[in-house]
């Protein structure tokens, strides 16, 4: 288990008021907010900053965590010495906020999980309601999007046995995926939620789709866009080459002069649907490596017979 | 052991959502999602509350609206705020990218 540094994670001095505690997490929870940030490590410093503010705003807490001593630093393997804690109590204060669950082992090492999670009101009694509704998220790759798919996903849920004693139970459900989703959306089926009291009916499950992030394909929306190597004799004398789609590969015309950056449309090649959406092709001019004598003459022979200035614009 | 595939309903822009749909869907009460539309953060068509429809991106809305204030403590208005602010830079930066499809070629 590693050591985490919580100053670090918050940019606050280790003498830092409560206050100033308060504010940077204010702060650093905004930035990194994943419904605000489209950054990818968002949602990873987001619950790093809420566990650190977590340890740090409680004065119990961050006592404690002081006294572990400053010469740890942040990823060095740590066990919290025995007893470490005696004299603090926790008095399960409860979390901010987010999922306790999401938390890491350091955090639970030192403060323990348990305190906080008692959102679980289990209604007894002769009376009947409905199952609540759960969400899930459903990875899928882009291409699912393009062909529909099915998907086999498992889920676990925390429900009372008989004694009533908390169990996680798991179910593995098989999920058709329609062609055309995006990234985002929801499948709802219905009465896949918790199971309703009495003779009421369960509760829905809600998937939200979410894109493993592909090797070579972004998506915005309906929209995706491929990063597309050319040679610098295809940029320049103009060329038709094959190019990769999710829905199979398609020759492009490259007009001669074509300049790195520049995007082209192939129109309804991105996710299907009513409309389709568009499939942007970005250019990347690579240069061959001169690794042999044929193309280091090459390239001579180019400085020797090109009058090329890249930098006339700049004026030297 | 056998299993059966299930087929869900995607939510996508066409679908319709009653305002006790988005409700059990959030698992908030109606009185929190009838201040969002107050606040103008989330548009129902229908002029009686029992016949609101909503959108099938209400549901991501009001799921959004729900994380911020949960996280970051704010209240309904500065939630609607954000909200706009957020749908105006994503328009922004899909009219940016389009601007320089436009003015390469």
């Amino acid at each position: 288990m590693d050591f985490k540094d919580y100053y670090k994670i918050m940019d606050v001095e280790k003498d830092a008021s409560q206050d100033e505690i308060k504010r940077a997490y204010r702060k650093l929870a905004r930035k990194y907010h994943p419904d605000v940030s489209k950054d990818a490590d968002a949602e990873i410093r987001f619950k790093e900053v809420g566990e650190a503010y977590e340890a740090l705003k409680d004065p119990e807490k961050r006592a404690a965590y002081d006294q572990l001593g400053a010469n740890w630093k942040a990823g060095q393997d740590f066990n919290p010495p025995p007893d470490w804690d005696a004299g603090f109590e926790f008095n399960g204060a409860g979390y901010t906020g987010g999922d306790a669950s999401d938390y890491s082992d350091f955090f639970e090492s030192l403060f323990g999980r348990g305190f906080g999670s008692a959102q679980a009101q289990h209604q007894r009694g002769g009376y009947t309601a409905r199952g609540e509704d759960h969400h899930a998220k459903v990875v899928i790759d882009l291409e699912d999007a393009y062909h529909g798919a099915t998907r086999s996903i498992t889920l676990q849920s925390p429900e009372l046995d008989n004694n009533g004693h908390v169990i996680t139970k798991q179910r593995t459900l098989n999920v058709k995926i329609p062609r055309g989703v995006k990234q985002g959306q929801r499948i709802r089926l219905t009465g896949q939620g918790s199971p309703g009291m009495g003779n009421a009916p369960a509760g829905d499950l809600y998937l939200e789709i979410e894109f493993k992030p592909h090797s070579i394909y972004r998506v915005d929306g309906h929209d995706v866009y491929l990063d597309l190597p050319v040679a610098p004799w295809e940029a320049a004398l103009g060329a038709t080459i094959k190019v990769p789609t999710p829905s199979g590969p398609v020759d492009l015309k490259i007009a001669a002069g074509t300049i790195a950056g520049r995007k082209l449309r192939l129109k309804a090649r991105g996710i299907p649907g009513k409309p389709a959406g568009d499939l942007y092709v970005v250019t990347q001019i690579t240069l061959p490596p001169a690794d042999s004598d044929t193309a280091k003459e090459l390239y001579r022979k180019m400085e020797q017979e090109l009058t090329y200035n890249p930098r006339s614009k700049l004026g030297v | 052991m056998t299993q059966q595939t299930l087929n869900g309903i995607l939510i996508d822009e066409q679908t319709e959502l009653s305002l006790n749909d988005l409700c059990k869907a959030c698992s908030i009460s109606a009185e929190w999602i009838i201040e969002l539309v107050e606040e103008g953060a989330l548009e129902p068509i229908g002029y009686i509350q029992t016949q609101w429809r909503f959108s099938g991106n209400s549901l991501q809305r009001a799921r959004t609206a729900m994380r911020l204030q949960r996280d970051l403590g704010i209240n309904l208005s500065g939630i609607a705020l954000a909200l706009d602010l957020l749908d105006k830079i994503e328009t922004l930066e899909s009219r940016l990218s389009q601007f320089e499809i436009n003015n390469e070629s």
